[in-house]
């Protein structure tokens, strides 16, 4: 319950789903942890909340990975409040599915702004605040990069660019001691895939019979691997992409 | 220091060099671990007095994998020592290099039977003994199947069966909820490595410029990554697996 005391983290898009688990799951471990969110403010206090009800340091800081000047501000608060940086979850996504004749010039702008500019922002930004030893970058992909289900091009052409990032960054940030590894989640009961209606039906059904350990991902099914990936005892490991989907590819 | 509280290991090749490692740090996480080996007892004995001077629980257990007669009785013994089986560690295995010119029908069975075969039977075996609550295995692979090292051909194609292996029986078992990855590491200094004359050499410093963290491997840094595959952290995950090169691939 102590792997991570004293590490400062930023988890973006942490205000519900797999970031809000995620953020609560580094503060058990000690870290001080910032709470990104876009818009839901309320939620992402809530998280804080819930953090501080156990004994542990968070704070909520509002930032549009998309938006450059955000994310400027958002790690110059958390050096601000925390003093350092050394834990950074890339979370903040979107998905939005659509076969290809109907796909628009919007909607790539739009999940690869998130998806992958956010996210090579939010890098960028970070590790600029990381000190001489150095750090943890956890990119949250997606396990479409191996199943890739049609009617996803969009959103997994996202997550292949995601699934590159990591394995570029992981060999040019080595020498800075900077680790870069990717969980890709496969379907996860979240708030999120709850809205699209991918919880419930005959397709959900589907996908557990396919799935080795029969069952659909939760939440608390990630956090422990983005914990052993932010602590020393991943140490040796980067540039690697666990996929996380109970053995389903 | 409790992740494997009640927990029952097998980790063969367990004398020496990784599987000496793992073996110690599984029985840190409070396992009861069987040391495995082939013809170094004096090694097994002295891994075995090093875990039970910690307060640990151990035994050495003489078996040859590519033997099944010996597989079958490492497992009965087992049995009779500890009473189930939890956690399968396939480290067995050896190395050899020659150029295809090179090569010969007695070199290629010998590194086969170890460790392929051998990583079959230990498995089938094992598989036996899990209780209801599953387990998980882990198969000691190579990063060379990432790296493809010319005079390497029958290692690494020995290394691209347990890849394969691997991944086969995280379907074929998952429903048994026996879990099963990999952990390849790349070149990790050892007394085999030692012996093999890589440590010291040109190939070492070629090695170390080609790893983003810029050293070459201790066995230090594989079994934290084993515990986390042997305990329930790592539950979601099955089929993977982990490169454990420094980044090097």
């Amino acid at each position: 319950m102590d792997r991570l005391i004293g590490k400062v983290a930023v988890v973006t898009g942490a205000s519900k789903g797999i970031g809000a688990d995620i953020a609560k799951g580094l503060a058990q471990e000690g870290a001080s942890v910032v709470v990104n969110y876009a818009s839901s403010a309320q939620d992402a206090e809530n998280i804080v909340a819930e953090i501080a009800s156990h004994g542990g340091k968070a704070l909520a800081v509002q930032g549009d990975v998309t938006n450059e000047a955000d994310v400027k501000r958002l790690f110059a608060e958390t050096v601000k409040a925390f003093g350092r940086l050394d834990l950074l979850v890339n979370n903040a996504g979107i998905y939005q599915f659509a076969p290809l004749p109907e796909i628009t010039e919007d909607q790539f702008h739009r999940l690869f702004n998130i998806n992958v500019l956010g996210l090579l922002l939010s890098t960028r930004e970070a590790i600029a605040h990381f000190g001489p030893e150095g750090g943890s970058i956890i990119n949250i992909g997606s396990s479409v990069t191996s199943t890739n289900p049609p009617s996803s091009v969009l959103y997994t052409a996202t997550k292949g660019a995601v699934d590159s990032i990591t394995r570029v960054l992981a060999k040019e940030l080595g020498p800075r001691k900077i680790r870069v590894n990717s969980i890709n989640p496969g379907l996860v009961e979240t708030e999120g895939t709850h809205a699209i209606g991918f919880i419930g039906g005959e397709w959900q059904k589907m996908r557990e019979a396919q799935t080795p350990l029969g069952r659909t991902g939760q939440p608390r099914d990630i956090t422990p691997i983005a914990i052993f990936l932010a602590s020393d005892d991943s140490g040796w490991l980067t540039g690697e992409i666990l996929f996380a989907s109970g053995g389903l590819r | 220091m409790s992740k494997l509280k009640g927990k029952v290991a097998v980790v063969t090749g367990a004398s020496k060099g990784i599987g000496a490692d793992i073996a110690k740090g599984l029985a840190k996480e409070g396992a009861s671990v069987v040391v495995n080996y082939a013809s170094s007892k004096e090694g097994a004995d002295k891994v075995v007095a090093e875990i039970t001077a910690q307060g640990g629980k151990a035994v050495a257990i003489q078996g040859s994998v590519a033997k099944e007669a010996d597989v079958q009785r490492l497992f009965n013994e087992t049995t009779k020592a500890f009473g189930k089986l939890d956690i399968l560690v396939n480290n067995a295995g050896v190395y050899t290099f020659s150029p295809i010119e090179e090569i010969t029908e007695e070199g290629y069975h010998s590194i086969f039977n170890t460790n392929v075969l051998g990583l079959l039977l230990s498995t089938r075996e094992a598989v036996k003994l899990f209780g209801d609550n599953g387990g998980s295995i882990i198969n000691i692979g190579s990063a060379v199947t990432e790296l493809n090292l010319p005079t390497s051909v029958i290692y690494t194609a020995t290394k691209g069966a347990v890849d394969s292996i691997t991944r086969v029986l995280s379907k074929e078992l998952g429903p048994k909820k026996i879990r099963v990855n990999s952990l390849n590491p790349g070149m990790v200094e050892t007394e085999g490595v030692h012996s093999a004359g890589f440590i010291g050499s040109d190939f070492q410093k070629f090695a170390e410029s080609q790893t983003p963290l810029g050293r070459i491997g201790q066995p230090g840094d594989i079994t934290p990554i084993a515990v986390f595959l042997a305990s329930d952290d790592s539950g979601w995950l099955t089929g993977e697996t982990l490169v454990a090169s420094g980044g090097s691939r």
